[in-house]
């Protein structure tokens, strides 16, 4: 005799994934946005000390972590978008393609940072 | 009797017995043809143990009595064919999701449509003449139709139970009585449109969805309340920027 | 009253996004492209530097993000923890006021 445990099932479908992701991303960027702000004021003003900091960037961890952010920061806005436009426009009826498109657009992002990364 | 004949071909049946506390019980059920996950749940109770709690009453999909969790799905029973929903040869039932068990598969309802009244989802008539004339609803009507596209609903309760924001926030309307409201804020017979409007965008209201889609996803009606839900997103929105909530 | 702070709360949300949804657009493309051939911190003040327009996009990006953020994650606490109420507001707000003066004084530090 126990609780009730089991998978909830009726979670695994493309939306609801959506929504993991928009969560995730968005409470990601929240802690992020001070630190960025942060360091921005501290630093930019004392040139040598930014420089030294972008010089730390240079390491390829945090340039995959800065490609992340951007990972998420393009998810997020296309994960948006695609709320908004669910919320203030008519309704679609292909919303797994919404879904699938935003990914896309995050993913394309994301690219596109890495290669111009130098 | 003779041992060359082939075995019957059985499916095995995890059921859950108790209230919140309690646990699944297997039980072996002959597998026919056809059969639907509610022809299951009657054979284990009149057949293996009469003791076993449910709920259903037309077996036709319109009562909306028969909903259950099969393998973590909320699902019509009635309509469901167990060849559906085994496909891994396992087929575990339990309580819907988000409301109090009352014993093994039937659960109390009466959070579910309380909050109907408190979504006010009754028709009020927008006049005295109301009852007396006959009102004339274009039925091509924009507003008809959104009504429409919403009126099916047969209170299974599986929006309900599929819903996140419910399990999140008690308080929440969720999607069935939200679903109603829109139907009655498009309704032009209707005379209490502040009033809905003001009941579908409190703290447990409207705003509170995210738009996870397993409403729309599970509704075996194939109604869409999310989309309902939006619309009401927007037209409180509006009355709130107008003064009006 | 609770139900018009939610529909207000809602209506700053999605009105924030509406404002941040081109100003993302325009961060997006200017860190990608502005990475090419490496970052400075002398690059990055020659283009902000004195400038009216890169000063009013961050300003109202810092502003739009103040007012989205933490609604957001309000809503994240009120769901996914037991923390509701009257502190978890204030807490909202205290986050609010953190962005706007770390926001403020990066932006100050750029022109």
């Amino acid at each position: 005799m126990g609780g009730m445990k089991y998978a909830i099932a009726s979670r695994n479908h493309p939306v609801y994934w959506a929504f993991v992701l928009h969560r995730a991303s968005g409470l990601a960027l929240a802690v992020f946005v001070p630190v960025h702000l942060y360091t921005l004021s501290l630093a930019v003003r004392e040139a040598a000390r930014f420089d030294a900091f972008l010089e730390w960037t240079e390491n390829p961890l945090v340039k995959g972590g800065e490609a992340l952010l951007v990972l998420l920061l393009a998810g997020h806005l296309a994960g948006g978008l695609r709320l908004l436009a669910l919320e203030f426009l008519e309704w679609r009826d292909w919303q797994k393609s919404i879904v699938a498109i935003t990914l896309g657009i995050a993913a394309a992002c994301g690219l596109l940072f890495l290669m111009n990364a130098p | 009797m003779s041992g060359r004949e082939p075995p019957e071909p059985e499916l095995v049946v995890e059921i859950w017995r108790g209230r919140e506390s309690g646990e699944f019980v297997p039980y072996r059920v002959a597998r026919r043809e056809n059969q639907t996950v509610l022809d299951v749940v009657s054979h284990v109770q009149r057949r293996i143990d009469p003791t076993l709690s449910y709920r259903f009453a037309c077996r036709v999909g319109m009562c909306g009595s028969c909903a259950m969790t099969v393998n973590g799905i909320p699902r019509w029973t009635c309509r469901t064919r167990v060849d559906r929903v085994a496909g891994n040869g396992r087929v575990r039932i339990g309580p819907l999701r988000n409301m109090p068990v009352i014993r093994d598969l039937a659960v109390d309802m009466a959070p579910f449509f309380d909050k109907w009244q408190r979504a006010t989802g009754r028709f009020v008539p927008s006049d005295a003449d109301n009852r007396r004339t006959f009102a004339r609803v274009p039925p091509g009507s924009r507003e008809r139709q959104a009504a429409d596209a919403g009126i099916e609903c047969i209170g299974c309760g599986v929006c309900y139970a599929a819903c996140d924001v419910v399990a999140w926030n008690s308080d929440y309307l969720g999607p069935a009585a939200l679903n109603r409201v829109w139907t009655l804020v498009n309704d032009s017979r209707d005379g209490a449109r502040r009033e809905h409007l003001a009941a579908a965008a409190g703290d447990a209201g409207c705003h509170q969805c995210h738009s996870h889609q397993a409403c729309m996803s599970y509704c075996p009606k194939g109604l869409n309340p999310t989309a309902a839900i939006a619309g009401l997103k927007r037209e409180t929105v509006k009355s709130l920027l107008r003064g009006e909530l | 009253m609770t139900g018009r702070l939610e529909a207000w709360l809602y209506v700053a949300q999605r009105g924030s996004a509406f404002v941040l949804a081109p100003l993302v657009v325009v961060h997006l493309a200017t860190m990608i492209y502005a990475i090419r051939g490496g970052l400075s911190a002398e690059e990055i003040l020659s283009r902000t530097e004195d400038s009216a327009v890169w000063g009013s996009v961050y300003g109202l990006f810092v502003a739009a993000v103040a007012v989205h953020a933490p609604i957001g994650v309000r809503s994240i606490v009120r769901e996914m923890t037991p923390w509701k109420g009257r502190s978890l507001d204030v807490a909202a707000l205290l986050f609010c006021a953190l962005i706007v003066v770390l926001g403020v004084r990066a932006v100050g530090a750029l022109l």
